[in-house]
């Protein structure tokens, strides 16, 4: 044996020891400045039947987070709507389940893509995009005269909330298309056929729990333990109930001590106590499928979710499961909002982008999805709320549906929402690691409240981080 | 004379340019072009970040889910060449020199030897999800489903913040052991079995054999495993983001230096904050490599 291979092999380790390294980092590439592309062709001029100017033969293009309600809507009810009415532009559709990794490079090379339904779980962060003014400025959109109806503006046919969440830095920017109906559901036949109540108390509620496990026909309760988020929405759509909206704003604005109030302590111990003595077994560890599914098996009763559940439970629903909703309960008997109280939430977000080539056709885009037609015919495929007020008139929803649609009419001017996990990633992150440990006992409510505001605190003070308010 | 040694250079040279290019523009740029980014506020959508020096590294120091990475990282450097190592020596000592007669494998050694070598042929993503599988908490898991049955309360491997890590430690075991018997086999089959034949005449057992003959012989070949498992472990991205719950949870309890890095990057943008954490992880590997190197240098047996 000579020495010859072993000599190799030192250098050989040498080499592959560096490669992982460089390895891992290869992934990234310094962003390259491009003259900024003028987007200054000829402008057209606008009308009321074209009031952003959409010059008819410039191509759009389009892309869609292809998840939960797949791709044909944009296919079969949005597009065709645009291509009517300007037939010489083409319209470029695309797919993806991976926003981020498809279209990141875009923006860095500085010819993003104008329309795209920023969601799923990969979605680009909208504070990057803002802080970097990607974002079109959406304020003609909204005064612009509605597809249906010139003599109506786009504002007064969606919902108030659409606007605010979709203001960024004072300026309307992205359009959620969808409206997320968060509760506790469940399945109507069931409650039916043993007889229980829906828990108007939240005494009630924990008698409810007391009296499923008793029965031994199934657990009461379950979240999706591996996505400990589906639990921090009841706990702090709770907590707004009892100390009113402004708790929620105030976490949203970072400010001091935002976690740790009394209303937020009240919630937090309460359902911590639901995750010591009423879930089902094996609860932290299985995923929004799993224990949904097993909802669907009638082997639990009750789990937080939203309003798209129904589609989602589609093929493992049995035919006469029927999906009811009911709001948080009444928790100390002196909660601030009344019964009824709900979290809604625009979900679905589009966006256009500012630097693309053609944002005016972008515009008119998102001008068409807000049609009645398209949003009544999306309601229809794909079983979920809108932002267009009315569009489900006159059309046949699913049980599950119209169960959350009553609960909105019911709730009236008390919904309540939240923004901070949207705005602060490192916030939720710690918001699902903590929520988690709570739920599995690893937390007391004022340990977790206190972990959270110590988060909240180091984001607050760490000026890389964009902020934002509301 | 001069012309033909020209010619040969030229020869070199053109073999030599294509992996030289290669590596320098998809390795070594990249590099240092993270070196750039490193000191930037870069969020990945502008075309022109700014300059902010080091503070990204001072952030860096401060961030507490970032250090909790790097100590699972260095539990990781330690516990598994050394689980893994002596348990693929174990096992190529039983395949090829176990036996009854002290110089042949154990009985149905061909067998298991493609039996351990299995994980090694499946897509780390692949392990990710079948350990998943593997690890339900509820009767469907198939360690959990006995437990359960026999009354027990199921153990939440992946779900419990306290059995997470080492159920991620033992996947990255089962993963690599097979590849690491093979590796040893080899070795062993390079030891001469006249020495076997001869430390057995004078009496040596299985025990014996093993500290006296074979791990000796087979230091060169543990040191070359070491390294690639220390690699392995400073690494453990794709198990640890495909299986863990919550990408490195729950609670953080999983999670490693190459995931905080693809966090920060991909989920929170902050691809400037990242390109730092990249870089502090390229130390620490190339200081690892470096002492490895220099450790393990030493005095060969000539047979």
């Amino acid at each position: 044996m000579s020495d010859t291979p072993h000599i190799s092999r030192r250098q050989l380790l040498r080499g592959a020891a560096l490669v992982p390294v460089a390895g891992t980092l290869a992934a990234c590439a310094t962003p390259a400045a491009k003259p900024t592309a003028t987007t200054s062709s000829a402008p057209v001029a606008t009308s009321a039947a074209n009031p952003f100017g959409v010059a008819d033969g410039k191509p759009l293009e389009v892309w869609i987070f292809d998840g939960g309600f797949g791709q044909d809507y944009a296919k079969n009810i949005h597009e065709p709507l645009f291509t009517a009415k300007y037939p010489k532009s083409e319209i470029k559709h695309n797919a993806t389940k991976e926003i981020t990794k498809v279209l990141q490079p875009r923006f860095a090379g500085g010819n993003p893509p104008e329309v795209i339904d920023n969601s799923g779980a990969n979605f680009m962060d909208f504070g990057a995009l803002s802080q970097d003014g990607q974002l079109q400025d959406l304020t003609a959109l909204l005064d612009a005269p509605s597809w249906d109806d010139p003599a109506v503006k786009v504002r007064d046919t969606i919902d108030q909330s659409f606007i605010d969440i979709g203001t960024y830095d004072g300026k309307f920017s992205v359009l959620g298309y969808v409206n997320y109906i968060h509760g506790i559901w469940y399945s109507q036949k069931v409650f039916r056929d043993n007889g229980w109540e829906i828990p108007k108390t939240w005494d009630e509620f924990v008698k409810l729990c007391e009296a499923i496990k008793k029965s031994g026909k199934m657990a009461p309760f379950t979240y999706a333990g591996k996505f400990p988020q589906y639990l921090y929405e009841p706990l702090l759509t709770m907590a707004a109930k009892i100390g009113g909206n402004e708790v929620l704003v105030n976490i949203d604005n970072l400010e001091d001590g935002a976690w740790t109030t009394e209303a937020m302590k009240t919630a937090a111990t309460a359902w911590a106590e639901v995750g010591a003595k009423y879930l089902m077994e094996g609860t932290t560890g299985l995923d929004h499928v799993q224990t949904q599914t097993a909802q669907n098996k009638y082997k639990v009763a009750m789990l937080p979710s939203g309003s798209w559940l129904e589609n989602e439970q589609k093929s493992t629903t049995p035919p006469d499961f029927e999906y009811g909703m009911f709001p948080i309960p009444d928790v100390t008997g002196s909660d601030k909002m009344p019964y009824g109280t709900l979290h809604t939430q625009p979900g679905e977000n589009f966006m256009v982008s500012a630097r693309s080539a053609n944002p005016q056709a972008g515009i008119e885009y998102l001008r068409g999805m807000l049609s009645k037609k398209a949003a009544g015919d999306f309601s229809e495929m794909v079983k979920t709320v809108t932002a267009v007020k009315g569009a489900t008139e006159g059309r046949t929803i699913s049980p599950g549906v119209t169960s959350a649609s009553k609960a909105v009419a019911d709730a009236g001017a008390n919904t309540v929402y939240y923004r901070w996990n949207t705005w602060y990633g490192q916030l939720k992150d710690e918001g699902i690691a903590a929520t988690g440990e709570l739920m599995s006992g690893g937390l007391t409510a004022e340990k977790y409240l206190e972990r959270m505001q110590k988060k909240a605190d180091e984001i607050k003070n760490d000026s890389s981080i964009k902020k934002f308010k509301r | 004379m001069l012309f033909n040694r020209y010619r040969r250079g030229l020869f070199i040279t053109a073999f030599l340019a294509a992996p030289v290019i290669l590596y320098l523009v998809y390795v070594i740029s990249p590099l240092l072009q993270a070196f750039r980014i490193a000191m930037t506020d870069w969020r990945g959508v502008t075309a022109t970040p700014n300059f902010i020096g080091l503070d990204n590294f001072v952030r860096l120091f401060k961030d507490g889910v970032f250090w909790k990475a790097v100590s699972h990282n260095a539990m990781l450097l330690v516990l598994l060449p050394l689980l893994t190592i002596v348990i693929a020596l174990f096992f190529a000592f039983l395949l090829n020199v176990g036996g009854r007669k002290g110089s042949s494998g154990i009985a149905g050694s061909k067998f298991y030897r493609v039996v351990f070598f299995f994980p090694q042929v499946l897509a780390v993503a692949v392990v990710g999800v079948l350990f998943q599988q593997v690890f339900r908490p509820d009767g469907s898991g198939m360690l959990n489903g006995p437990l359960i049955a026999l009354g027990a309360k199921p153990v939440g491997f992946l779900s419990d913040p306290g059995v997470a890590f080492w159920s991620v430690l033992g996947v990255l075991v089962w993963q690599a052991v097979g590849f690491y018997v093979v590796l040893f086999s080899a070795g062993l089959a390079s030891i001469p079995r006249d020495m076997f034949e001869a430390a057995q005449i004078d009496g040596a057992g299985r025990f014996s054999l093993f500290f006296r003959i074979t791990l000796p012989l087979l230091w060169d070949t543990i040191q070359v495993a070491w390294v690639y498992l220390g690699i392995l472990a400073l690494d453990a991205f794709a198990i640890v983001w495909v299986m863990t719950d919550q990408h490195g949870g729950p609670d953080w309890s999983t999670t490693v230096m190459a995931a905080e890095i693809y966090r920060n990057a991909f989920q929170y943008f902050r691809f400037g904050y990242a390109s730092a954490l990249g870089i502090m992880m390229f130390f620490f590997t190339v200081g690892f490599a470096i002492l490895s190197l220099r450790l393990s240098r030493r005095e060969r047996i000539e047979y």
